[in-house]
């Protein structure tokens, strides 16, 4: 047995597992019509590339990845795309965005499929785009795009390889029944896997100890590969990818890094599970294995459900009764969000609709004040004290909220699961998290803006000051000057006459530049006068003006005269 | 209905605060009995008396608050602030100091701040040292226990101490007595084990006081009860006693005329047992995290030996809760847990930008 660690706090709620897993994995009808969202994935949405009315085949390119933190989307069933629009999503706000509908043929009629069958003579390269163009994203929950995961880079060598199969929350059994139908697949995704790492040191299964059957199936297509299963005691939340690493290796995923940054990769095990399909038999990521259970459905079980099927469709399958019902749930109870539209499709990270009843999952009770009884921070994994983040959140106290690590917070849920006072902590910590970043993304825009302002309000003062250099030059020269007057003798100001004629003298033409400009200006002034004096005399105006213009015109051919006689002077 | 936005976790434990309030209740029946045995029905009627007035009082101001009822009065905060309160009480003292202080307790040290959650000093606490430094006289007066009343005397009967508690008025003669802690206090000059012959509180006593040891072993049981229901956790406590029977042997003296009394003697009387699990537990005036509960609990430890050994009370277990209910917020801010990820402890009071 390997070494395993304990996490701090966790809780034990009831597993609620045994209800979907007394049936093997089932398949639905496919559904008259299928919505697919182009952002299944962390990262940007993908882009269509079918247009509305094409018709395409079952695992047929529906959209592009847009950049290199993004997914491909394939049609689920062929079929024609009879719209992309905005429909309502999974997503814990309840929001909608865009989507491609399939209207399904009936046919379900694939593309022409190509596998590879010897990957180990493949390289890591041309295995990384086959999962890029196949659309895998993580499909334990966040959905990462796992081309992007595989490929830390060189500065990140890696050197453990762990497969996620902890399945750590309720209700859900979708891994568990995975691999214990399919346990032979998903080894060869992590062969695959760990070809295209190079082989890594350390090939890690973690899976809890309440899954003995999957434990089994495991066994005998992992030994002698070098693959550890590892299971350690149950207990919420050890799935958590910080939890993980810490129960099977003893060491911390430092705040803020990601797994590569300390040498190791962590996957989901039905992420593997469909790297197989995509690499070996060439079918992108159109399905995934998911657990339709709780008391408001008749039959629980797992289903091999066609992303993009409506959530509807499901319930109606398993003859969900919503008179009974909470809520519906897609994820687990601790984690997941309820959904506000039946028409919400099923995605790649979607492991679990649960329908718990009201007696299953009651309505919640209003809030009480917190007693800071304590229960949160002994249930908190991350060692939290979800206690004070309550408060400072509810103060809205941003410093106090991160100096008490507000952002290492995973959302997991336990502190709520055991607060006696039945206070939504969570919800208080998403909001505060929103706030913050809202804020610190204010802050650096105001801080821009402040650093335009001040370095225009910089440049206007240097300009000042030099404006300011200049006047004091001329203020001293002038007193210099003014000095110089008062003190000398008539030797020196003979002198400086001199001194100026001399200058004159030292350029002839610029003078004679001068005086030219000076009489042909004088000219036009007289041309203009003139013409005054003709238009005033023809428009037959009064006798005052025409003596004023009249006068004015002998005024500027004086003027004329003179400049005339000067410049005759200089050219003698 | 089905389809609605709730946020998650979808599901919840099976604690809730009203519970946690009466196991506490509860987790007092041994400690209260014990107190009953030896000292007759005095305990029992402050604590009935301190409820009635406690949800009394509550009622009366949520209703001038403005907030409903039903929903705070079920918390049962108010009924285990009482019960501490009366538990604490000496028995047989008049009505009117129980109503006194539960009113001190309930309307200023608790609805007053905000009520529950909000308080930043034990309530039960500050009813008994406002009744203290108010009523010195009637505070002070214990009944003798049972084993120690003279041949023939008895505690009175239920009826007969209810008469007492309502119009007697002074305190009773013949059946009261010095406390443990009352008689290391005025014994000046005398070694401890002088002090042990010659009082038959302590003579005739298994190892600490007759009568105390039994109410201290009773609330030690109710507190482990509590321990392992987690209702807290053992940081708090263990730390008191702990700092409590350090401090103890520290000036045990060998037991000279100078010695403030054994470990044993310390840890099984007054409000040790008591205070260790019942109050400083508290948990809304205590500090939060375990580390800060250890240095809480190592403080009021502390400053209940220092007030009992060179101050002016005999027992002083309400006044070292008050002073750390004072220090729980400064040692809040430097006891922060590591959080996964980080290699240090941060402190509360950092500034996180520039
Ligand atoms: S569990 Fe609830 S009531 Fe207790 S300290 Fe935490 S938030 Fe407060
Ligand atoms: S949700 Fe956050 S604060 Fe609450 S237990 Fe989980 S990690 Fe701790």
């Amino acid at each position: 047995m390997r070494q395993t660690w304990v996490t701090p706090g966790g809780v034990h709620p009831p597993e609620n597992k045994i209800q979907s897993l007394t049936q093997p994995i089932g398949s639905l009808p496919i559904p008259e019509k299928l919505v697919v969202p182009l952002g299944q994935h962390i990262g940007a949405p993908a882009i269509a590339c079918v247009k509305h009315g094409d018709t395409v085949l079952k695992g047929q390119k529906i959209a592009d990845p847009a950049g290199t933190v993004s997914a491909a989307i394939h049609a689920p069933t062929s079929g024609t795309v009879t719209a992309i629009e905005s429909r309502p999503i999974a997503h814990s706000s309840g929001m909608e965005a865009l989507c491609i509908e399939i209207t399904s043929d009936g046919k379900d009629q694939w593309i022409e499929k190509s596998g590879i069958s010897d990957f180990e003579h493949t390289s890591a390269s041309a295995l990384l785009s086959i999962i890029t163009e196949a659309g895998i994203a993580g499909m334990g929950g966040a959905g990462f795009p796992t081309s992007v995961k595989l490929n830390p880079g060189f500065q990140r060598p890696i050197d453990t390889l762990i497969i996620n199969a902890t399945e750590c929350e309720p209700y859900i059994t979708a891994d568990d029944s995975l691999i214990r139908e399919r346990a032979e697949e998903i080894v060869e995704g992590i062969g695959i896997l760990s070809h295209i790492l190079g082989n890594p040191h350390n090939i890690l299964i973690g899976i809890e100890d309440n899954k003995p059957e999957a434990i089994a199936a495991l066994e005998p297509h992992t030994q002698d590969t070098g693959i550890n299963v590892v299971s350690f005691p149950t207990k919420y939340p050890s799935g958590g990818e910080k939890q993980l690493i810490y129960i099977l290796t003893g060491k911390e995923l430092p705040s803020g890094s990601i797994p590569a940054d300390i040498g190791m990769v962590c996957v989901n095990i039905g992420t593997t599970h469909a790297i197989k399909r995509a690499v070996v038999d060439g079918e992108p990521l159109i399905s995934r294995v998911t657990t339709m259970t709780g008391e408001a459905c008749e039959i629980n079980r797992n289903y091999d459900v066609l992303i993009g099927t409506p959530v509807a469709h499901m319930l109606e399958h398993n003859k969900f009764d919503a008179q009974r019902c909470s809520r519906v749930i897609m994820g687990g109870p601790m984690m997941g969000f309820s959904l506000t539209s039946q028409q919400i499709p099923i995605v790649k990270t979607t492991n679990c609709i649960l329908a718990p009843s009201v007696e299953e999952i009651p309505h919640n009770e209003p809030a009480q004040p917190c007693i800071r009884c304590g229960m949160c921070a002994e249930a908190c994994p991350a060692s939290l004290l979800p206690q004070q983040l309550l408060w400072y959140s509810q103060a809205k106290d941003h410093d106090r909220l991160e100096s008490h690590n507000l952002f290492d917070c995973i959302e997991c849920g336990a502190c709520s699961y055991v607060c006696p006072s039945n206070i939504p902590l969570v919800q208080h910590y998403r909001s505060s998290k929103s706030d913050i970043k809202k804020a610190q993304e204010e802050k650096i825009k105001s801080d821009q803006a402040r650093e335009r302002f001040e370095f225009r309000q910089q440049r206007i003062e240097l300009a000042e000051k030099e404006r300011e250099a200049k006047r004091a030059a001329r203020r001293e020269a002038a007193k210099q000057a003014k000095a110089a007057t008062g003190t000398d003798s008539m030797a020196d100001i003979v002198a400086a006459a001199q001194a100026r004629t001399a200058a004159k003298k030292a350029s002839p033409e610029q003078e004679l530049a001068k005086l030219e400009r000076a009489v042909s200006s004088a000219e036009m002034r007289v041309q203009k006068a003139q013409d005054k004096l003709d238009t005033a005399t023809a428009d037959a105006e009064t006798e005052d003006k025409i003596n004023i213009l009249s006068a004015a015109l002998s005024g500027a051919q004086q003027k004329l005269e003179k400049a005339r006689t000067r410049l005759a002077e200089h050219s003698k | 209905m089905a389809f609605k936005q709730v946020s998650s976790p979808h599901a919840h434990g099976a604690q809730n605060t009203a519970k946690v309030m009466q196991l506490v209740v509860w987790a007092t029946i041994p400690g209260l009995i014990a107190l009953t045995w030896h000292f007759g029905w005095g305990s029992l009627i402050n604590v009935i008396l301190a409820c009635i007035t406690a949800v009394a009082s509550e009622a009366l101001i949520l209703k001038m608050r403005n907030r409903p009822l039903g929903f705070y009065l079920g918390d049962y905060s108010a009924v285990v602030t009482a019960v501490l309160l009366g538990l604490a009480l000496p028995p047989l003292c008049p009505w009117w100091i129980v109503v006194v202080g539960t009113l001190f307790s309930v309307v200023l040290a608790k609805q007053l701040f905000g009520g529950l959650g909000y308080n930043p000093f034990n309530p039960a606490m500050v009813g008994y040292v406002v009744l203290l430094i108010s009523f010195p006289v009637e505070m002070t007066t214990w009944v003798a226990p049972l084993a120690l009343l003279p041949e023939g005397v008895a505690h009175p009967g239920f009826l007969e101490s209810l008469k007492l508690v309502f119009f007697s008025g002074t305190p009773m003669d013949g059946v009261t007595g010095a406390t443990p802690l009352d008689s290391f206090k005025h014994a000046a000059g005398l070694t401890v084990a002088q002090i042990y012959q010659g009082d038959s509180l302590f003579s005739q006593a298994l190892f600490a006081g007759v009568g105390w040891e039994w109410v201290n072993l009773g609330f030690l049981a109710g507190g482990i009860v509590l321990l392992a229901s987690r209702v807290f956790t053992w940081h708090g406590p263990v730390a008191m006693l702990l700092a409590l029977a350090l401090m103890s042997l520290i000036f045990w003296d060998s037991g000279s005329s100078q010695s403030p009394g054994s470990p044993l003697m310390h840890l099984f009387s007054g409000a040790s047992m008591m205070g260790a699990f019942f109050i400083l537990t508290d948990p809304v005036s205590s500090a939060v995290s375990n580390r800060g509960r250890l240095i809480y609990g190592a403080l009021i430890g502390i400053l209940t030996y220092i007030i009992r050994a060179w101050g002016n009370y005999p027992d002083a277990v309400a006044f070292a809760v008050l002073l750390a209910n004072f220090t729980a917020p400064f040692i809040d801010n430097y006891t922060l847990p590591r959080t996964y990820g980080h290699t240090d402890r941060r402190k509360a009071t950092e500034r996180i930008d520039d």
